[in-house]
């Protein structure tokens, strides 16, 4: 039934007329959380493999982002609730049906597990830094903290690998669980999010590198998860016009509504489908600054989350 | 025992004395309310139709805000009652989108807050307030286990509708039409 609705005596902050719940915070940390992600996945992975030497700017180098995007991601996300003092609340118990308590208790493991792997080539990487700072000679403990990360550090690299893709996907799963908001209860969101941040965590691994190998092959894997992504989205799209009527009402935003030149525009073309022709390009011999794709996928992948929680939020059930 | 709301939109003047009882007797903060009064116009003229309905949580069966809450500050309280538990909320706001009524909002103090159908009432066997100050006594209350209640008999003798069923909430506050 289409009704014309006139709520009277109703006017509460960041509820009417339409939700405002969720802010840059939140887009912020979805994208900071992905990025993360991508790389730690990058980083195990590849040195369960034994390719650390091979891929120093993967394993080693990029490793200094993930525990600083998470500290920066878990402070945007305190900085959103409103009754911060009582976050410790989360830890008290863990609930199955809800994502949110999964991704905290991710965070909770995954956070400091960044901090020891960065922390285990710090002096190895970072060792012009640490004759400055000289922090092994002033804090005789590290040592013993530098030791039981090499040690350690493939458990730490099999713990992370999974791990890692639940933070992934979590980012993504945190929104389609909301059936109240059209645009974000689509399934695909879980696998999007991931790929998605697979792909910026592998732009910045080519931003950092120094190999002209390196560089090479993650232009290759960016270029694969770039088509993914493109296929998700296709199918996200697609999922929506076999929808409902709100979610038919939904896409609208997305497909000739106001968000359609930051989707279409900065998402799909600038985030994804230029740099993927530039891969393209390179790959197949030509000299292309490779800088220049890795930054369009990690602005594409900034831009998209704050689309998606602007947009997400204008959606509702009609009733 | 389970607490249901049973409205008639046919009764409802759309006065706002409810919302108003809310306000006072839960000491709602300015520009803020647990229950609002929805006038909705349909079909188009000269054949419109209006209603007016009296809105709140639903109190649902299945309640998403209670699925997502994080730390289990969104609980369901005896009599099927969904309840927010102030000092172990965040505010992270969850709830809120999840809700498809929007019935639930950020209280200026930081938890979120809502309808309790005046829980604090209930335990002294009073109704809620909202209803007990219905001028036209179109609003009803009563356990909805018991067949012989006031609400069980309304929803085997009346038409009713729930709002958004489609969302698979099993709401439990229902519309006479």
């Amino acid at each position: 039934m289409q009704e014309e609705l006139f709520t009277s005596g109703r006017n509460i902050p960041n509820i009417d007329p339409s939700l405002e719940v969720w802010h840059w915070p939140i887009a912020l940390y979805l994208f900071l959380g992905g990025l993360a992600a991508g790389i730690l996945f990058f980083a195990a992975l590849f040195y369960v493999l034994g390719k650390d030497k091979e891929y120093p700017a993967a394993v080693k180098k990029a490793s200094i982002i993930p525990p600083i995007a998470l500290s920066l991601g878990l402070l945007a996300l305190v900085y959103d609730l409103t009754h911060p003092l009582y976050t410790w609340q989360l830890f008290t118990t863990f609930r199955i049906e809800s994502p949110m308590s999964w991704g905290a208790w991710v965070l909770m493991i995954v956070t400091p597990l960044s901090f020891l792997w960065t922390f285990g080539y710090y002096r190895e990487t970072y060792a012009n830094i640490e004759s400055k700072l000289k922090l092994f000679t002033r804090l005789k403990f590290l040592h013993d903290v530098e030791m039981f990360v090499i040690k350690n550090r493939k458990k730490i690299a099999y713990a992370l690998i999974p791990l890692s893709l639940i933070l992934g996907v979590y980012t993504g799963i945190l929104l389609s669980a909301f059936n109240a908001r059209p645009l974000w209860n689509n399934a695909i969101l879980g696998p999007l999010f991931l790929t998605s941040g697979l792909s910026t965590g592998a732009a910045a691994i080519i931003l950092l590198s120094k190999s002209a190998k390196e560089k090479h092959l993650f232009g290759k894997i960016d270029l694969g998860l770039i088509i993914v992504e493109l296929a998700l989205i296709a199918h996200m799209i697609m999922g929506y016009y076999a929808g409902s009527q709100v979610q038919l009402e939904a896409v609208e935003l997305l497909v000739g509504g106001e968000f359609t030149l930051m989707f279409f525009g900065f998402v799909v073309l600038l985030g994804l489908l230029v740099p993927a022709t530039m891969e393209l390009i390179e790959l197949v011999g030509y000299k292309v600054p490779v800088i220049v794709p890795a930054v369009l996928v990690i602005i594409g992948g900034l831009v998209f989350r704050f689309v998606m929680i602007e947009a997400g939020q204008l959606t509702r059930y009609l009733y | 025992m389970r607490y249901a709301m049973v409205i008639d939109t046919l009764k409802c003047v759309g006065c706002s004395d409810c919302v108003v009882a809310c306000q006072t007797e839960n000491n709602i903060p300015h520009g803020y309310c647990r229950d609002w009064i929805t006038e909705a116009v349909s079909g188009s003229y000269p054949n419109v139709e209006l209603e007016l309905r009296s809105e709140r949580c639903n109190h649902c069966d299945t309640a998403p805000c209670v699925r997502c809450c994080p730390t289990g500050a969104s609980h369901i309280a005896e009599g099927g009652v969904v309840l927010v538990t102030a000092d172990e909320c965040i505010g992270c706001g969850a709830c809120i989108e999840s809700c498809p009524y929007d019935a639930r909002y950020q209280h200026p103090d930081g938890h979120v807050d809502k309808c309790t159908f005046c829980y604090h009432r209930l335990e002294k066997g009073q109704l809620p307030a909202c209803v007990s100050v219905c001028p036209t006594r179109c609003m009803y209350f009563g356990d909805l286990d018991n067949p012989n209640s006031q609400v069980s008999q309304l929803l085997k003798n009346r038409k009713y509708k729930t709002l958004a069923p489609e969302a698979g909430t099993n709401p439990h506050v229902f519309y006479l039409i």
